[in-house]
């Protein structure tokens, strides 16, 4: 149970406090309702690198990084294909620091050129570092555009490809601010050994005279049903075949979210799961299988990945795969299998109140899907879920028609 | 008016409190340390075991031994360990690092008294079946491949292998040393290291009298004890090398330097992490605001200090775009002549003592993070004063001291030097 307390800024901005006395630390956690989806197809990219500048110093201060060390703190964040995250945890004392930091940076940024430059440098290495000197590393940046054709979702965070990045100018990043960064558009967590009133003070000290701009209301060109199979295949200096599969499944907020979730734990959760015991215990057609669903806002993937054993042809390996989808559409699960993943994720969210930063992330991220208090009833939801769910799930989901295939392949194989 | 150019006021963290744990000893002589805290209704419990026995021309048997010790005992096969510990929604996991293996057991109060004796029968009854055997030298020899594709991953081996040699801190594993693997050096090591006598129970989260006495029912007795040997190594310093993989295909290159230093043991040691996070241990560090947040040469670069049992080494790490490798090597040279040369100013030194602090009281998140703290200095054979003198060397030490560190430590006629791409 992670209990908050909630409240509302003149100008919009919407703040959260969760008092933990247990610890001597704070974390202030916020999160801005842009990512990935809401670029500009000709400059993607765009929300990543703007999160890096976010800490190229702002309109009062002009670096972000080095007041909040000096006060015993540490910051990060990141940015998905919906949202842009950042966080600071210090020493519960010196919460104000934080306030007067991210506040700031909420209020205009100091749009430094020599920050520009760096940063377009640093997430061009970013680019090379995380997909392109990475065997297999630009999966992604294949299988979206196979599975995606008209929503943003097209592109991943980093962007369609280096020259968007290179080609960003300092218009587009004041754009890209006045547009997104507003009190309105942003959900504040305080969390930590902190007080409600001490919060809501300091939260109308430094961020309510910030003006609450113009509200961004978003409308993203759908998907349309896909209704063809799709298959692309990559050749590369890779060791290993392998292969990606990805299927349209609704977004976070459909009731059905919670039979994928756990429709990916009967498939690949940890060593008891459906895939690693038939495709790699049993048929050894695979020295790595997963399976797993994106979480994303608008419609997401459901996606199946394995890398083959040597020898195993493609046409085997996608076969085998399908017979364990057929298997879900055609039989019902046991009560004792659904039981099984149903207590890993309650036990699973037990643990993640281990965690003070995870407790404000989640409490953010629900807040952005409607109500913070959700966070507190999902064991519940995914204890609704019943065998005949998951079985009509994988009918409405596991169809040729509806896939998408991507065959990696070693340059041998060519 | 809110002045927003003045930061407000804040204070150095005062004190840090650790959890101390409390000690216990299971009938068969097991000790067993609890770091307790009753706010959630869930435990930790990790088995840890010395590594032993050491042979250079079976490198895999540790590491094997532990990736495959759930995958078969007598009662319950590979798949029947993993559904029940997965219906009971515990989590299972296994570890090898240089010195020790461990078995990590986490679960719900409610359902220890169902997991334990699983536990227990792979801790003591563990199988090693030749057909899981089979499945992990193939799979394994394939990961390697891949990781083999990893510049980042190659210049790790490689610069462990020139500090450590054929030892369990430095070998350089190939695909040969999967097909090496015998399913009887398996049951060796498992006899030999998974004992009692050669056992440590640690204890984090909920844990009353009750559990303690279902630990002792399942560990207590019937375990068979060993005669094994712990693994001792001796290290010189070796002399200046550089190593160079070339990749001709390579958009970066994967860069480490470092050589032997000293472990946590020594009474340098903290001194010596507060040089090390000048220099590259944190993101405001020397190395970062030059390579990343002035030239853009990389996505990160940083610096560690690592301490093991029987050795300490120190280490920088980055990849960097190959066009520019040569010129932050160059750079990286720098920074460390400039420790060695000129004194840390005031303000930054105050910025990393207030940083170290804060960060020091951040990783006593919660009760694992304790136990965590604990077994730093419990196997280090230290105590609670370990982090007394830590905390107060980082209030107090000097510029001239950093000085003096720099140049014991940072000795570049001892440097290894790895780059994996094109410099």
């Amino acid at each position: 149970m992670v209990d908050f307390n909630r409240f509302t800024l003149a100008n919009g901005l919407k703040v959260l406090v969760h008092e933990d006395a247990t610890t001597p630390m704070a974390v202030l956690n916020i999160l801005y309702d842009v990512g990935a989806r809401d670029e500009d197809p000709e400059k993607t990219g765009f929300a990543h690198l703007f999160e890096h500048l976010m800490f190229g110093g702002s309109v009062n201060i002009p670096n972000y990084d080095e007041p909040l060390q000096r006060v015993g703190g540490e910051n990060n964040a990141f940015t998905s294909n919906d949202i842009t995250n950042y966080y600071i945890t210090l020493p519960a004392e010196n919460i104000e620091t934080a306030f007067w930091l991210e506040s700031d940076r909420m209020l205009s940024l100091a749009f430094s050129e020599k920050s520009l430059d760096t940063q377009r440098n640093v997430v061009s290495e970013e680019f090379k570092q995380r997909y392109l000197n990475q065997p297999y590393g630009d999966v992604w940046l294949k299988l979206r555009p196979l599975a995606y054709k008209k929503h943003s979702y097209r592109w991943a965070t980093i962007g369609k490809e280096l020259s968007h990045i290179e080609n960003a100018t300092m218009d587009d990043v004041k754009a890209f601010f006045k547009k997104h960064y507003t009190p309105q558009n942003a959900i504040l967590v305080v969390g930590g050994n902190v007080k409600t009133a001490d919060v809501k003070k300091m939260a109308e000290k430094w961020f309510e005279p910030i003006p609450a701009g113009e509200k961004y209301n978003r409308n993203l060109i759908q998907e349309d049903s896909q209704t063809e199979a799709r298959q692309e295949t990559v050749r590369a200096n890779v060791p290993l075949n392998a292969i990606y599969m990805a299927f349209k499944i609704p977004g976070r907020l459909n009731q059905d979210y919670y039979a994928f979730d756990l429709l990916s734990d009967i498939l690949s959760r940890g060593q008891s799961s459906r895939l690693y015991n038939s495709l790699l215990k049993e048929q050894k057609l695979f020295s790595d299988i997963n399976a797993y669903i994106s979480s994303s806002l608008d419609p997401g993937l459901f996606i199946v990945e394995g890398k083959l054993v040597e020898g195993i042809t493609i046409e085997t390996a996608e076969k085998a795969i399908w017979a364990e989808l057929e298997k879900l559409k055609n039989e019902l699960v046991s009560e004792t299998e659904l039981t099984k993943v149903k207590n890993k994720v309650e036990s699973v969210l037990v643990f993640s109140e281990m965690s003070l930063l995870d407790k404000a992330m989640n409490l953010a991220y629900y807040e952005l899907l409607g109500d913070a208090a959700m966070l507190n009833q999902e064991t519940e939801e995914f204890l609704k879920v019943e065998a005949k769910d998951i079985k009509r799930i994988s009918n409405e989901t596991f169809n040729h028609k509806s896939s998408s295939t991507l065959y990696y392949l070693t340059e041998e194989n060519a | 008016m809110l002045n927003r150019q003045q930061a407000p006021d804040f204070k150095q963290v005062s004190t840090i409190n650790f959890i101390h744990p409390e000690k216990k000893v299971l009938d068969n002589g097991i000790s067993v340390f609890t770091i307790y805290s009753g706010e959630q209704d869930l435990v930790r419990i990790e088995f840890i075991f010395d590594n032993v026995n050491w042979k250079s021309e079976k490198p895999l048997q540790a590491i094997a031994v532990s990736a495959l010790i759930n995958n078969g005992t007598n009662k319950l096969s590979a798949k029947e360990i993993a559904e029940q510990i997965d219906f009971y929604g515990a989590f299972f996991q296994t570890e090898y690092v240089q010195d020790q293996s461990s078995v990590t057991l986490y679960t719900l109060n409610k359902h220890l008294r169902s997991v334990l004796p699983i536990v227990k029968d792979v801790l003591s009854e563990s199988q090693f079946p030749q057909q899981e055997l089979d499945i992990y030298i193939q799979n394994q020899k394939q990961k390697l491949q891949v990781n083999l594709k990893k510049n980042d991953i190659l210049a790790r081996k490689e610069f462990a292998h020139a500090l450590f040699g054929n030892t369990a801190y430095g070998v350089n594993i190939q695909a040969e040393h999967y097909d090496g693997l015998k399913r009887e050096d398996l049951v060796d090591y498992f006899k030999a290291a998974y004992a009692p006598n050669n056992c440590t129970i640690i204890v984090s989260g909920k844990f009353d009298e009750a559990s303690f006495n279902l630990l002792n029912d399942a560990f207590g007795k019937d375990w068979e004890k060993s005669n094994a040997i712990k693994n001792s190594f001796d290290f010189a310093a070796t002399a200046k090398q550089t190593i160079y993989t070339e990749k001709p295909e390579a958009l970066q290159s994967a860069i480490r330097i470092g050589q032997l230093a000293i472990n946590r043991k020594h009474e340098d040691f903290s001194g010596l992490q507060i040089l090390n996070t000048v220099l590259g241990g944190y993101f405001g560090s020397r190395l970062m605001n030059n390579i990343r947040e002035d030239k853009g040469y990389t996505y990160g670069i940083g610096s560690g200090v690592s301490s093991l049992q029987q050795a300490g080494y120190l280490f920088i790490a980055t990849e960097v775009g190959a066009d520019v490798c040569a010129a932050a090597l160059t750079e990286i040279y720098k920074e460390i002549e400039i420790l060695k040369t000129e004194l840390v100013g005031d303000k930054e030194l105050n910025l990393v003592r207030n940083y170290m602090l804060g960060s020091m009281l951040g990783s006593l998140e919660n009760v694992f993070s304790h136990a965590d703290k604990f077994k730093n200095i419990y196997f280090a054979g230290l105590d609670y004063d370990y982090y007394a003198k830590y905390i107060e060397t980082v209030k107090t030490i000097t510029a001239e001291e950093l000085l003096a560190m720099a140049n014991k430590y940072l000795t570049t006629d001892h440097f290894t030097e790895v780059v994996i791409g094109n410099k």
